[in-house]
């Protein structure tokens, strides 16, 4: 063997010897990237404040998985970027000016019991920030359905959500509820919710790059009007317009934001459709017929739990195979 | 003739690079001191040696006749004296026998006699292929007239062409097309005879504008091979997925062209049959890119067989300081080379020089369940499914969801954002599976 050959050091490895741009960590921060809008819009209508609830959250979640790996003795996985967003997330669908203890509560629970109990991110059933905020709404319910009214509102006195005005309120109130106010923010909700434009170009700048696959969005948008038109069609005085249905309560971010994680969703193609279609039948029913004026959280868990069955039913058919 | 086509499901998109040598007219390396030249450079049975140590031989001379039905024979690439025959390093990483020969300073050639290709019929047509030893570009390395002789119940009624060179970075079809149109051209013609078909498609992708171009003007006139050109995407040149694209015929899990009817031969091959009949030259070079951001100057070259990588690359100017990884073929599917003396081959089509960068990975995570593997699989299969089930020892679970079906064009893992090795576990899975596949055949 010649000289040459010696000192070189070549590396060996399974094809392919190329690979995209894109990997774990560079995917969770463009994600954290695409947060800010919605932070921004919180901070806007709801104050400053709103910034220190969603902190909380983010301190609280890294320091939960950083301790239950350091006692698990499992390598540290926090520079991965996903406690950061599982901390952003939980922040922006709290009510505003919500108590920083029971924020930091809630994401001890998202990250203990959501993600870490499962062994880590890739092997949790359920979505974490949804674990952490169903806890926080089964534990202190009054808390977190006060809403605080925004910095911008014209009608100080009340403070309901768009949702709970349909669903408890009588016509003068539901008059009261425009749909450029719910486009833009400007009206009672969690603190990163109530802006649609907001979500609606962090959502368009993740299909974008790929992070986000488009089609349970669009599914869940489709199913939304759907369902939702056919009682508004039947009595539009009662039931809340598809589009007002859209732009409020926590839709939009449910559909950019949770029920596209990766984790928690569908792996083909087919399953996202059946997935994101379900996910609005079930907000649907909670919205016009349950107790509460929201369903996107319950939602999308109900059909976090299904995802397995999905998958095993939406297998592709192979290339060439006789369907 | 001229039809745009729509593509298949899945695929994936990797950086190009084929700037580094898309330009580059193709030269001719020096010769070498000396070649080794392997008797096993095809799928088959290796070619019996004719020649002991010592023996004279001249360039184009056959030094190994073919074994059994499926294989060639190998002819010497350089004028000179065997001085070994031995197990040496070989492109597929398992060393297998060679003759070295050691080059005279006089050249001398021979050469088979020219035909005619308009009165040769299908029968000499395909003995020539057969002695001129030529085996398939595109990769697997299948004996030629192999691939012209299909069973007798097979009814072939198209030939398809494939110049998708859908790997980043090769530029060796693409040359060949450009600098040899017209001979490119009579040797489809004569594939075609030798097929008994009296229609060819000339599949491209539209990132060879040039290409394109020139094919379309030396077509205008040609009723019978009708130009393709799909949007560039991998693996477009995937036998099946550039069937389905020119044609729509989908050929079935565990099928061949064949059986719809289509026989795929490629750029170089069709080149190599055009030289062989009407100039009478055996299979003794190999038109290969080397390239890469790995190497100094990177050329298009034609080297005799046998050789050395190290030969090659000192002639491109070397490595540079930042090299990693060399290997045979293209990034996506090409097989990394762990030293550099083995030979090149017959089929082989490049040598990529990739450095640090482009060779780059990121540390593996656990499945993200993104789902990114199963949209961009041509074949719609599982890939972190089956790579788990392989993991897991589950071979015949991995069996049922189609592991063998896998053609390892990488695009799974190329995309995973988990940078899990996907493609090692479904080929571990696919051996496994096929080990067991014998042994129920055995019972």
């Amino acid at each position: 063997m010649s000289e040459n050959t010696n000192t070189l050091k070549l590396e060996l490895s399974s094809t392919p010897h190329i690979h995209s741009f894109w990997d774990t960590q560079k995917a969770m921060w463009m994600v954290v990237l695409s947060l800010v809008p919605p932070l921004i819009s919180g901070a806007i209508f709801f104050g400053p404040y709103q910034l220190l609830v969603v902190l909380t959250s983010v301190v609280f979640c890294i320091g939960t998985e950083y301790v239950i790996r350091y006692l698990r003795k499992k390598p540290i996985t926090i520079m991965d970027g996903s406690a950061f967003i599982t901390g952003i997330l939980l922040g922006l669908i709290l009510p505003p000016n919500f108590s920083l203890v029971f924020t930091a509560i809630g994401a001890v629970i998202a990250i203990g019991l959501g993600k870490e109990i499962f062994g880590g991110l890739g092997y949790n059933i359920f979505n974490p920030a949804l674990i952490g905020r169903a806890f926080l709404q089964a534990a202190f319910p009054v808390q977190m359905t006060t809403w605080t009214h925004t910095n911008f509102a014209v009608d100080a006195v009340t403070s309901a959500t768009p949702l709970s005005i349909f669903k408890f309120g009588d016509a003068a109130a539901k008059s009261g509820v425009t749909l450029s106010n719910s486009f833009f923010g400007n009206i009672s909700g969690s603190i990163g919710e109530t802006s649609a434009i907001a979500i609606l170009a962090a959502g368009i700048f993740l299909i974008a790059i790929k992070i986000v696959n488009w089609r349970t969005p669009l599914a869940m948008v489709i199913s939304l009007f759907v369902f939702s038109g056919i009682f508004y069609f039947m009595d539009p005085s009662k039931y809340p317009s598809p589009l007002l249905m859209l732009f409020t309560g926590g839709f939009m971010f449910g559909a950019v934001y949770m029920a596209t994680d990766w984790v928690t969703s569908p792996m083909t193609n087919k399953g996202m459709w059946i997935y994101g279609a379900g996910i609005s039948l079930i907000v649907v029913v909670i919205r016009l017929f349950g107790g509460l004026p929201e369903g996107v959280m319950y939602a999308i868990l109900i059909m976090n739990g299904f995802v397995p069955l999905i998958n095993r039913n939406t297998k592709p058919v192979i290339f060439g195979e006789a369907k | 003739m001229f039809t745009k086509i729509s593509g298949f499901s899945g695929g994936v998109h990797p950086e190009e690079s084929k700037e580094l040598t898309a330009e580059l007219p193709i030269e001719t390396i020096p010769l070498p001191k000396t070649v080794i030249i392997p008797l096993s450079q095809h799928i088959g049975k290796p070619a019996l040696p004719l020649v002991k140590k010592g023996a004279v031989v001249q360039k184009g001379e056959v030094i190994a006749e073919m074994q059994g039905v499926v294989s060639v024979p190998v002819h010497a690439s350089v004028s000179g004296t065997v001085t070994k025959i031995n197990v040496n390093p070989h492109l597929s990483g398992s060393p297998k026998e060679a003759i070295e020969i050691t080059a005279s300073e006089e050249q001398t050639e021979v050469k088979m006699d020219p035909l005619d290709p308009g009165k040769i019929n299908a029968d000499e047509i395909r003995e020539r292929i057969k002695m001129a030893g030529l085996v398939g570009q595109g990769g697997a390395a299948f004996p030629t007239y192999v691939k012209l002789s299909p069973p007798p119940d097979k009814k072939i009624d198209l030939l398809i062409i494939n110049a998708a060179e859908c790997e980043p970075y090769l530029t060796r079809d693409y040359r060949l097309i450009i600098e040899r149109t017209s001979d490119f051209i009579t040797g489809v013609k004569l594939l075609m005879k030798a097929a008994g078909v009296e229609k060819g498609i000339i599949g491209i992708e539209d990132n060879k504008p040039k290409a394109i171009e020139m094919l379309r003007k030396a077509l205008s006139s040609e009723k019978s091979i009708t130009l393709a050109v799909a949007k560039t995407k991998y693996p477009q040149g995937a036998e099946k997925m550039l069937i389905y694209v020119a044609t729509g015929r989908k050929v079935p899990p565990g099928k061949l062209p064949m059986d719809v009817g289509v026989i795929v031969q490629n750029v170089g091959t069709s080149v190599a049959v055009f030289d062989a009949i009407v100039n009478g030259l055996p299979q003794t070079t190999a038109t290969i890119t080397v390239t890469g951001r790995g190497i100094k100057n990177p050329k298009n070259l034609i080297v005799p067989v046998g050789t050395q990588i190290k030969t090659v690359l000192e002639h491109c100017g070397g490595l540079t300081e930042d090299a990693a990884k060399v290997i045979a073929g293209g990034p996506m599917m090409g097989i990394p080379q762990y030293e550099l003396n083995a030979p090149v081959l017959k089929a082989t089509s490049g040598l990529l020089i990739l450095n640090k960068k482009e060779a780059r990975k990121s540390d593996q995570t656990a499945c993200l369940r993104c789902g990114k593997c199963i949209d961009v699989c041509p074949l719609n299969l599982l890939p972190t499914k089956l790579a788990r089930l392989s993991q897991l020892e589950k071979y015949e679970d991995a069996e049922a969801l189609g592991v063998t079906v896998c053609m390892e064009c990488g695009s799974c893992a190329f995309e995973c954002p988990a940078n899990i090795p996907l493609v090692q576990w479904i080929k571990l899975g696919k051996q496994q599976v096929f080990k067991i596949q014998r042994a129920r055949q055995k019972a």
